[in-house]
């Protein structure tokens, strides 16, 4: 099969992302460098995308941005996959009671609806990026929780597993050797998804002024801090926007990429920011 | 079905109790005490202590938590320490406001997405079926913080059409709806596109098209009516988005509703009101899912309440 662009464009996007995000701190950057005399300086040879407000140039802060949105993107994926996965497998495994209970934690959290309790999380917790990190997790585990839930239900009954149960195998070795293995596409699918999303909801809670501190640079307080000086410097706000805005798309391309591939139907899929 | 309503009911009220417990854990969260976080460092003991009181943080969790319960039953949200104002009035005076927001964004929403599903489904593979699809990728891509200056500064600024921002007659309304209507349009059309596609896949609709009938009507008659389903469920689930975005938009657009009332809250420390907040817009969500539910029950008559 010829390689195809829909998959081929994300792919580098997504690449140059992740090199930026870990290149930042081995280049020659000047982030947090204020120099008041190219206030608002448009862009020009010396600073590519031009300056900020207070002279900072936005070039060297987008690419500490990604750094950011990468960390949080996939840090919250991380926890979040990894805990979900693990009390959705619980309760679907165990069943009886504990189920039944975890079923509606799942939906008492699942009543909050999309970024509203992280908003009021981070915002309780205080800025900075780890409370973002817990923030979002918070939220962001029930959906692989619900998932894993409904694939093991939905497995456990196979005659295979039927079989290692009867050889006398622990329902641990149960669970990691012959039930997640099989029920990991659609979590994998969702966790792709999840990077993107948790991308958006960086950017937005920082443009709300609920995610990093200033100095450190993310591309949603980027965004709000270039709001006031649209008129007159409107790249203070393209270029961040730009950047969510093309690193989300490309990462849902190859989420959907990736369903069609492994052929799952049950997985979410994107949400919008 | 009497049964299956009541067992439904039951669920959700442990759902609802659920969400109540939750926000009211929210204020045992802020590092520390939530009291020196609310009166800053320079307090009298005074008035530490009067605010603890009034509060209830003197008191055992478990105590609080009843209270707290009891003072809900009751409609009594407590009181605004910026606004020193009980905080049902604030929420009363913000609602419409994010209704009315919510509400336009979802006319719009399905303004969009139902004709360009549809078409996109009936040219599948064509070129109007490519750009519906790359729109909606691109409309799911955007985020809401970014669109929304980027059309102030197109329609407000340079155009001067609309208000920049507030809430100010129907000119107001229209970039708020658009920023948020958005992104449920794109996911709508998708959804739309996806479920008009199955159905137009089935035998009756073979049938319907072998009889003689035009384009049009197997298309209206025959698919849509049994492609609404699904696009039914997702616009109750979306509507979460709807909801948790219009806290964003409403601030970029300095919208006087509920969402921008929470932001403010956070940003003065004023925690009762983010509790009302949360507590308000969580279970607007809750109830508006309860209610597809039922509609759903109503359109299909095959399922009742399984």
């Amino acid at each position: 099969m010829t390689p195809r662009w829909s998959v081929l464009l994300p792919a580098l996007v997504v690449g140059l992302w992740a090199l930026a995000a870990l290149a930042a701190p081995w280049l020659p950057l000047a982030p947090d460098r204020i120099d008041l005399p190219r206030i608002l300086a448009p862009p020009s040879p010396a600073a590519w995308l031009g300056c900020d407000d207070l002279g900072r140039p936005v070039l060297d802060r987008l690419l500490v941005g990604a750094r950011t949105a990468l960390l949080v993107g996939f840090g919250v994926v991380a926890v979040s996959a990894l805990v979900g996965t693990l009390i959705g497998a619980v309760a679907g495994y165990v069943g009886g009671w504990v189920d039944l209970v975890l079923v509606r934690v799942i939906d008492v959290f699942l009543a909050f609806p999309g970024i509203l309790l992280a908003i009021a999380l981070a915002g309780i917790l205080g800025p900075g990026l780890g409370n973002v990190v817990i923030a979002l997790s918070v939220v962001g585990w029930v959906g692989y929780a619900r998932l894993a839930r409904a694939q093991i239900l939905s497995l456990k009954q196979r005659d295979h597993v039927l079989a290692a149960r009867a050889l006398g195998a622990g329902p641990v070795r149960i669970l990691a050797r012959h039930l997640l293995p099989l029920a990991l596409a659609p979590l994998i699918v969702e966790a792709t998804f999840g990077v993107a999303g948790a991308v958006i909801a960086e950017a937005g809670l920082s443009f709300l002024g609920l995610g990093v501190q200033p100095p450190a640079a993310s591309w949603g307080s980027m965004i709000r801090d270039g709001v006031g000086y649209m008129l007159v410097a409107p790249h203070l706000v393209l270029g961040p926007g730009l950047a969510i805005l093309l690193v989300v798309l490309a990462i849902n391309l190859l989420g959907d990429a990736l369903r069609d591939r492994l052929d799952v139907r049950g997985a979410r899929g994107a949400e919008p920011g | 079905m009497l049964e299956a309503v009541a067992a439904r009911l039951a669920s959700a009220a442990v759902v609802v109790l659920g969400v109540c417990t939750l926000v009211f854990l929210l204020i045992h969260l802020v590092p520390g005490d939530p009291v020196e976080a609310m009166l800053g460092e320079g307090a009298r003991p005074a008035d530490r202590v009067a605010l603890r009181a009034a509060l209830g943080l003197d008191r055992p969790l478990g105590e609080q938590y009843v209270d707290y319960l009891a003072r809900l039953a009751r409609f009594d949200l407590g009181v605004s320490f910026q606004e020193r104002r009980p905080v049902a009035e604030l929420l009363a005076e913000r609602l419409p406001a994010t209704l009315e927001l919510a509400i336009a964004a979802l006319a719009l929403a399905l303004v969009i997405a139902i004709p360009l599903g549809v078409l996109a489904a009936a040219r599948h593979g064509g070129p109007l079926d490519g750009g519906a699809t790359g729109l909606a990728l691109l409309g799911i891509a955007i985020p809401n913080f970014w669109l929304g200056p980027l059309l102030i500064l197109v329609f407000s600024l340079w155009l001067d059409w609309t208000p920049v921002s507030g809430r100010d007659g129907l000119a107001s309304l229209i970039l708020p709806a658009v920023t948020l209507g958005t992104g449920l349009a794109a996911v709508l059309t998708r959804m739309v596109r996806a479920s008009v596609l199955e159905v137009l896949g089935e035998d009756y609709i073979r049938t319907a098209r072998a009889k003689g009938l035009g384009p049009i009507t197997v298309l209206w008659r025959h698919a849509l009516r049994n492609a609404w389903l699904p696009v039914l469920t997702l616009i109750g689930l979306q509507l979460g988005g709807l909801l948790g975005g219009a806290v964003i938009t409403e601030t970029v657009f300095a919208w006087p509703g509920v969402g921008s009332l929470l932001i403010d809250a956070i940003h003065a420390r004023d925690y009762p009101v983010v509790q009302a907040c949360v507590l308000l817009i969580s279970l607007a969500y809750l109830s508006v899912n309860a209610l597809t539910d039922l509609v759903y029950t109503w359109v299909d008559p095959r399922i009742r309440l399984g």
